[in-house]
């Protein structure tokens, strides 16, 4: 094939380069939080700085911790006092506004666009400081530090590391003027936006590397489903799976070393790993019913899968290194799209019962399999790095959107969107410390 | 064969009188501009010219679909008479989309026998490729849909082979859930979504 013709082929499909949009998706918290500590974050002082920032980092952060299910913030109108340094801090006013924890900072001038960012997380009963932070950021990253700050906050009054500072893919489809299948990713608050691929045919099933660098997913671009490989920040793609056949939902090994996929090529759906350095594939499963939705335990010693050789789609395990699957799901006659959070005690999936599809999790020790959500058309659930919450799609009306829960049911809330279908999220690793 | 089908298409909208404006050359161009209908008036009729050969080979295409037998000329004009039978709306094959129950890749008998005729069109002409598409409805899982859609192709394949179709002339693609012909969220769009579309190819 030649150089042109390459082009021409190429030309339905947009690849993107990141570079930040102020599109977004905006949050909404449907469902109250009983039982969540409360904490109040007053506005930072932004008064020394010569330019009014672009970003509100106190509502950010706010925002962040409500979305928890573990922490309830005080509205902006019901602060008592707006405080910018512990010293200005009266504590009984806080105290008979009945809050735990209270948050004040200031943001100030280095230079042109550079910034330090100082907060304090102070504790109001025992009227002292638990934590004080600076933070050095520039015009662009404010948003990411004011998730960072909301990272270190739930951290110092969970004992649990905080999954704000993260990223989140999914599929976007627009109906308008012709289907249009968008890749993006997006902070974890919806906002920050990007676009990774835009294609006039199917996309599906992103999955994010170890290091969060790159995202495979399945592509229909050439009419039929094949798996690439995608950089994110150099756009960078590779088609890594053309087989016969079905070639779809990749998942990358935690070592970042394997592809767990499902072929076809040699008779029906069954899950391979390839080696994504040497393509070498092997085959994991050998059986004529279904078995796709391929995902690594957390330690990467097993895959676990859905399956219909039962007679019904069920979940299976079984080792990376071959063997004969065992089924973990027993209650229900669907469970499918397992997602096994990081410590691996728990498989988020979606539970089919009467027509109706739910976000379910498995205790691995017990077996026991609780409901997180109550709608009925509700797919593709994935856990936060550190386990505390699910990302889900859900339809509702014309639309899917996406919807966060927190594991204990505390917490839910929706990134609502206007335009198109959301669906199929994954959320992204935690960033590499630079 | 794509220009006969353009010219057999023409030929027919001109004798209904819908795309006079386009019919003045055997070409075979058309000139998308029906809003011209109401001013054709008859000196516009009299200037009206198809070539003979266009209008022959597109009978014989149209007769030929009629009687579905194709008749073997040279290998052109036998492409142009298949083209004319898979582009005929009352041909047997005329039935493009094959319907599933939920979670099931089982055929129905009243779509046996659509199948059939499929499988004896594409039997008896060598030159007819199809891809054999599947789809799901949107209830459960995206990965799960893709499996099961495949399943559903690869069902009309194995009647088609059966029919007499060879393997070389099918093709199969699973678009799981990701195509609805109907997307409202309603048993009856569900229904329409879960099906097998053969799109064919004449080479």
């Amino acid at each position: 094939m030649n150089r042109l013709s390459k082009v021409l082929i190429l030309l339905p499909l947009l690849v993107l380069l990141f570079s930040p949009l102020n599109a977004a998706l905006t949050i909404e918290i449907t469902e109250g939080t009983e039982g969540a500590l409360p904490i109040a974050v007053v506005p930072f002082d932004t008064s020394k700085l010569t330019f009014e920032l672009s970003a509100d980092i106190a509502q950010i952060v706010a925002n962040d911790l409500n979305r928890s299910g573990v922490l309830t913030v005080l509205s902006r109108q019901s602060l008592p006092a707006t405080p910018y340094y512990s010293q200005q801090v009266k504590y009984p006013l806080w105290r008979s506004a009945q809050q735990d924890y209270l948050v004040v900072g200031r943001v100030l001038e280095k230079s042109e666009g550079q910034y330090e960012i100082q907060f304090q997380l102070l504790d109001v009963l025992k009227k002292k400081q638990l934590i004080g932070y600076s933070l050095q950021t520039d015009k662009r990253k404010l948003r990411a530090s004011a998730h960072e700050i909301s990272d270190l906050i739930y951290q110092e009054i969970t004992g649990i590391r905080g999954a704000f500072n993260t990223r989140i893919a999914y599929i976007r489809a627009q109906r308008n003027k012709g289907r249009k299948y968008i890749l993006q990713v997006a902070d974890t608050d919806g906002f920050n936006t990007q676009t990774v691929l835009e294609s006039d045919e199917p996309l599906m099933s992103p999955s994010w590397s170890p290091d969060g660098e790159s995202l495979a997913y399945v592509s229909f671009e050439n009419r039929r489903p094949e798996i690439f490989i995608q950089h994110l920040s150099t756009a960078k793609r590779n088609k890594i799976s053309g087989f016969k056949g079905i070639n779809s939902a990749p998942s990358w090994s935690p070592d970042g070393k394997f592809l767990a996929l499902v072929l076809s090529k040699d008779g029906g759906p069954d899950i391979y790993l390839m080696n994504i350095e040497t393509k070498r594939l092997t085959r994991l499963t050998r059986h004529r019913g279904i078995d796709t939705e391929p995902v690594w335990s957390g330690n990467g010693q097993s895959i676990i899968f859905t399956s219909d050789r039962g007679g019904s789609p069920q979940i299976y395990e079984v080792a990376a290194t071959g063997g004969k699957p065992r089924r973990i799901t027993f209650e229900g006659r669907y469970n499918t799209a397992a997602s096994v959070s990081p410590d691996g005690k728990f498989i988020a999936l979606v539970y089919g019962e009467a027509g109706q599809y739910k976000i379910a999790q498995l205790e691995r020790e017990t077996g026991n399999l609780t409901l997180l959500t109550d709608s009925n058309l509700d797919e593709s659930p994935s856990f936060s790095p550190n386990g505390k919450m699910v990302l889900y799609a859900s339809t509702r009306g014309n639309n899917s959107v996406l919807y966060a829960v927190s594991v204990d049911g505390r917490g839910k809330h929706k990134l609502s969107d206007q335009t198109g279908d959301i669906r199929e999220p994954v959320w992204g690793p935690y960033k590499l410390k630079q | 064969m794509k220009s006969l089908n353009l010219k057999s298409k023409l030929l027919i909208l001109c004798i209904t009188g819908v795309f006079i404006t386009g019919c003045q050359s055997g070409s075979g161009e058309i000139i998308e501009d029906s809003t011209t209908i109401d001013s054709v008036d008859q000196s516009q009729l009299d200037g009206f010219d198809v070539s003979i050969d266009s209008v022959d080979s597109a009978l014989t295409a149209l007769e030929n679909s009629t009687n579905g037998s194709a008749i073997a000329l040279d290998d052109q004009s036998m492409s142009e008479s298949v083209q004319a039978m898979v582009d005929n709306p009352s041909s047997a094959i005329s039935s493009r989309v094959i319907y599933f129950q939920f979670d099931s890749a089982k055929v129905s008998e009243d779509s046996l026998s659509i199948l059939e005729a499929h499988g004896n069109f594409i039997a008896s002409n060598g030159n007819v490729s199809v891809r054999l598409e599947g789809h799901s409805d949107e209830r459960g899982s995206r990965e799960y849909n893709i499996a099961l859609a495949d399943r559903r192709a690869q069902s009309v394949r194995r009647i088609l082979l059966f029919e007499g179709a060879s393997s070389n002339q099918l093709e199969t693609v699973s678009y799981g859930e990701e195509q609805p012909t109907v997307s409202s969220h309603t048993e009856d769009s569900w229904s329409l979504n879960r099906r097998v579309e053969l799109v064919y190819q004449v080479n």
